[in-house]
């Protein structure tokens, strides 16, 4: 059976990671290298590196850090921020990730999507979504991290995204983001619910129940969290083992 | 040293990374001269079947392939493995390396995702020496959307996600083909891959 997977998610600015993580043993609490080694000695099913880098230089710089994790770590990396073209995603995954993450780009330009799958495969295209609540069982899309309102059906998008070619699915929850009160499982059973491709719970992670009631209570294949990972409350070796004991298939 | 076979499908460098990471001697290569001369070959590939039959068709790899996959130990990974076969059915029928017996098709279950993404547990069906030493709950990393169709005697180990999904296989001899990816599947595919270094003389 397939195994459910947790992710911890890396912000990473000019090549050092954003709200330094302070594990033990490293000195530098800021290198992206060793805060993913360290979660994949934890165990994570994959790594997510988000570049929030705006320059130019910020991101010659961060494809070095891609570069250099995946000449260490040995787990399925998945990179975020500043993909807007086809070459954008070539040299990503040149550097070293498995499957790229797009957001506002597939919003704005969804051929990205089909061009990117169509190239690459569907297994290397994620796309990110960020949705808001406005009525029962109805959300809408936003991009620039949350910012600005499409006015796009959550549930629409979701499906156009598949048909697209999108391989998976991460839906981050803007209600739900920074609360800690647990993943929005109403939007998340409902885009589970209209796509069959892996979808990855992502925004409000704060306690480990929250992990297993996901995986219990929605189809979500995977569950994304950053702070939580970053600030040591949790390690994923802790939820891995939680869900385990739940019943939930591990690795 | 090992050839990890360069015919511009995938990103072969994570082949390369572990191979470097474990201190197996290789090199990315589309010379047949290099192949031939190799102590064991290695298949990457992500993408779709007939793409990737077309791009070694026009590297003229083919026939160097099947003939030195019967030589030394050579290996098959995620779309490579599916390359040894006979047949593959993504978007139109077309012609394999016809290494191993057997098609590849699509995975089509009710209500199943697709593609079958993530860790999934190997069940052993028969010994193989690229699974020693092993951890009896051995999880590796799948993506894919198709899957290879053939007898028993062909799979050393399988996935269970909507029926049996090979996820290691080989002819018994020198050809093996792994559905996963051992490169991306941590201690568990990187021991597989050291197992397979293991083979060559």
């Amino acid at each position: 059976m397939l195994a459910k997977r947790i992710i911890p998610c890396l912000d990473v600015r000019n090549g050092k990671v954003v709200k330094g993580v302070n594990f033990e043993g490293i000195k530098d609490v800021g290198d992206p290298v060793a805060s993913a080694k360290e979660y994949n000695r934890q165990g994570a099913d994959e790594i997510v590196f988000y570049d929030i880098t705006a320059s130019y230089e910020g991101r010659g710089v961060f494809l070095d850090v891609v570069r250099e994790t995946a000449k260490q770590v040995f787990v399925p990396l998945t990179v975020g921020g500043g993909i807007k073209t086809v070459d954008d995603i070539r040299e990503t995954l040149r550097a070293g990730a498995d499957k790229v993450s797009v957001n506002s780009q597939a919003v704005q330009n969804p051929q990205l999507v089909h061009d990117g799958a169509d190239i690459f495969g569907s297994q290397c295209i994620c796309v990110g979504i960020d949705a808001k609540k406005i009525a029962d069982n109805k959300w809408t899309v936003y991009i620039n991290g949350g910012r600005v309102d499409m006015g796009i059906d959550l549930i629409d998008w979701v499906k156009k995204v598949e048909q697209l070619g999108a391989g998976e699915i991460c839906l981050n929850s803007i209600d739900a983001d920074g609360t800690k009160a647990g993943f929005d499982i109403p939007m998340l059973d409902a885009v589970c619910r209209a796509v069959s491709i892996p979808v990855i719970a992502s925004g409000g992670a704060g306690k480990i129940e929250d992990f297993s009631e996901v995986f219990e209570k929605t189809g979500a294949t995977a569950a994304l969290a950053a702070s939580l990972f970053h600030f040591k409350e949790l390690t994923v070796g802790q939820v891995k083992e939680y869900c385990r004991g739940k019943g939930v298939i591990m690795r | 040293m090992i050839a990890v076979i360069d015919y511009g499908a995938g990103n072969i460098f994570s082949v390369k990374n572990a191979l470097d990471h474990l201190g197996m001697e290789s090199e990315l290569t589309s010379d047949a001269q290099k192949i031939t001369a190799a102590d064991g070959i290695i298949l990457p590939g992500v993408g779709a079947f007939p793409e990737a039959m077309r791009m070694l068709q026009k590297s003229g790899l083919i026939p160097t392939i099947r003939e030195e996959a019967h030589k030394k130990p050579f290996l098959g990974i995620c779309l490579g493995m599916q390359l040894l076969f006979e047949k593959g059915y993504e978007f139109e029928e077309c012609e394999g390396l016809g290494l191993i017996e057997g098609s590849v098709i699509k995975m089509e279950e009710p209500d199943l995702i697709i593609p079958h993404m993530g860790w999934n547990r190997l069940e052993r069906l028969n010994p193989c020496p690229l699974m020693n030493d092993l951890p009896e709950d051995s999880y590796v990393y799948f993506v894919h959307s198709y899957k290879a169709e053939c007898e028993d005697k062909y799979i050393a180990a399988y996935s269970e996600y909507g029926g049996r999904v090979p996820a290691l296989v080989t002819d018994g001899s020198t050809v093996f083909g792994a559905q996963f990816h051992p490169e991306k599947s941590g201690d568990v595919g990187l021991q597989i891959l050291r197992n397979f270094g293991g083979l060559i003389k």
